[in-house]
């Protein structure tokens, strides 16, 4: 695998014939989608880094909103970030995504064996192209990856994935906001990014419609083995879903925590609020 | 679209009014409760019509206007989405030339007049010149304003995915901005007529507004009457080609779908 550090991005010559990934999928009945990215035995003693952050710091102006940041992430670990409003976890994202530059230190990000980035963000908003059917915006996700029919074919099926292969050809303004952010999170997920990063993509969304995307994420990302990088301010959401949680406190990770529980989890299990208790306690232990 | 008896009594709803105010017209004219030298009768104005359409006149004058006022909302709507695209898209640009462009959107065209006539004389580049310059600025504006208010969201997400800047504009920036550039486009078929009766009435030597200022000298109250309806109907028509169009490509848009 190749690890590139952000700035020296180089466009790698695509070969023009059947990708693996586009052969599995003609071979693959529907409803046994996901053929190409079969879960790879996640080993835990010798992983490939996804991404790691060295002394990385980013301020605007006077403020520092990220102070000398040391991360390393395990290729397919489920990770949450956890902190109040303005602790700078969304900036940690923007730079994971490329979207800023830290002002100072170093982050490499894995691109993948196929050397693309692919690296994906799911936003707070769905950020759908209202003038586009669903099909096509999930087809976004492919841009300059693949176009026409193999493109449709793999919408169509990851669409399949979410549950919204039915609505396909239908406007976003006809769907509810559980089912376009259900979009969104396929349109994120169909070039198979190798990292996924989620700003706060189910906190607009109502409390049961939340559960029911939770165990959807849970589940793809079961399957599709990417590293995923949830920003919350849900701590029971983040100790539900993540392998490890990073609580963000004025721009320094202030407890770096492994939740080791089997999967599937059960909501309210006394395991999983000792574990939010704990991170409660650092979130606002000054002031208790 | 369909044609059930719904939609037609719906669309025939708005032509009642109109009806009823020619029944009372007419009425009121054969009742000599109107002069006939102050307006003339529906009927008159029928038969002036058919007279004129066998004359071939009618014909020939609408033709003139018609491709004069085509002609000039081509020029100035393609200088003014040229403009508004590029101001929308590049700041030096709009640093540029919108301040200019501002100033002079402030003149009324119509003030221009004696001078384009003194360009120009009354040949047909003076009402191209203030066809295509009345039509500029409101697709100018509109377009300009679209481009400027395409979510910003969308586009950081079009980057995001790694959209180039000419996918970005086809798939992002033109289709947000083409609501706005409809209602300039509507506004600027209503200028365009405005624009092109005005011209025609003061400078001319064919066309429709030329007919209706040699009917004056010769006391012809309905082929008068008859001009206004037809520029009535021109307008109206040019509204609901631009309808049409707007229902063509704006179909996503959640004001459209109640068809």
């Amino acid at each position: 695998m190749s690890v590139i550090a952000l700035d020296q991005q180089t466009k790698p010559a695509r070969p023009v014939k059947e990708t693996a990934e586009a052969r599995a999928l003609r071979e693959t009945p529907p409803g046994h989608w996901f053929p190409y990215a079969a879960p790879k035995p996640r080993d835990h003693d010798n992983r490939d880094i996804a991404f790691s952050f060295r002394g990385v710091s980013r301020k605007f102006g006077d403020k520092t909103v990220l102070d000398n940041i040391d991360l390393d992430v395990p290729a397919g670990q489920f990770i949450a970030v956890i902190g109040k409003s303005g602790c700078g976890k969304s900036t940690l994202l923007r730079l994971l995504t490329g979207l800023d530059k830290p002002t100072s230190g170093t982050l490499t990000v894995n691109k993948g064996i196929e050397g693309e980035n692919r690296t994906r963000i799911m936003f707070q908003e769905p950020r759908l192209l209202p003038w586009a059917r669903i099909a096509r915006n999930v087809e976004v996700g492919l841009t300059g990856i693949a176009k026409g029919t193999e493109a449709r074919e793999k919408s169509l099926a990851i669409l399949n994935d979410v549950g919204l292969a039915d609505r396909a050809e239908e406007w976003p303004s006809v769907l509810s906001g559980g089912q376009r952010q259900r979009v969104a999170l396929a349109r994120a997920l169909v070039a198979h990014p190798y990292i996924l990063a989620l700003d706060e993509p189910l906190g607009a969304l109502d409390a049961l419609t939340r559960i029911e995307m939770q165990h959807l994420l849970e589940s793809i990302w079961q399957q599709q083995a990417f590293t995923a990088v949830l920003v919350t301010h849900d701590v029971a959401e983040a100790v539900a879903l993540a392998d490890r949680v990073i609580v963000i406190d004025q721009g320094r990770i202030a407890l770096d925590l492994d939740i080791p529980l089997e999967r599937p989890r059960r909501h309210g299990s006394p395991e999983l609020a000792r574990l939010e208790g704990k991170i409660l306690d650092t979130l606002f232990g000054d002031q208790e | 679209m369909k044609f059930t008896a719904q939609s037609i009594l719906r669309n025939g709803t708005g032509w009642l009014l109109p009806a009823l105010i020619i029944l009372a017209w007419e009425i009121a004219a054969r009742t000599e409760l109107i002069s006939p030298n102050v307006m003339a009768a529906p009927s008159a104005v029928v038969e002036a019509f058919w007279r004129l359409l066998l004359s071939g006149e009618l014909v020939r004058n609408i033709g003139v206007s018609t491709a004069r006022a085509l002609s000039g909302f081509v020029i100035g709507g393609s200088i003014g989405l040229i403009f508004g695209l590029a101001n929308g898209l590049s700041g030096l640009s709009r640093n540029l030339t919108d301040t200019t462009l501002q100033m002079v959107r402030n003149i009324p065209h119509l003030a221009l007049i004696p001078l384009v006539i003194l360009w120009f004389g009354i040949d047909e580049e003076a009402k191209l010149f203030l066809v295509a310059l009345g039509v500029f600025f409101p697709i100018y504006v509109n377009t300009l304003l679209g481009i400027q208010s395409v979510d910003p969201q969308l586009v950081e997400m079009g980057r995001v995915y790694g959209m180039s800047r000419t996918t970005l504009f086809f798939r992002v920036i033109l289709p947000g901005a083409l609501p706005a550039i409809f209602v300039g486009l509507r506004y600027a078929l209503g200028i365009m007529w405005l624009t092109l009766i005005v011209a025609e009435t003061i400078a001319a030597s064919s066309g429709l507004g030329y007919m209706a200022m040699q009917a004056r000298e010769f006391l012809l109250i309905d082929v008068v009457v008859l001009s206004i309806l037809i520029y009535a109907l021109l307008g109206k028509l040019a509204d609901s080609f631009a309808r049409l169009l707007e229902r063509l490509t704006l179909q996503w848009h959640p004001a459209f779908q109640t068809a």
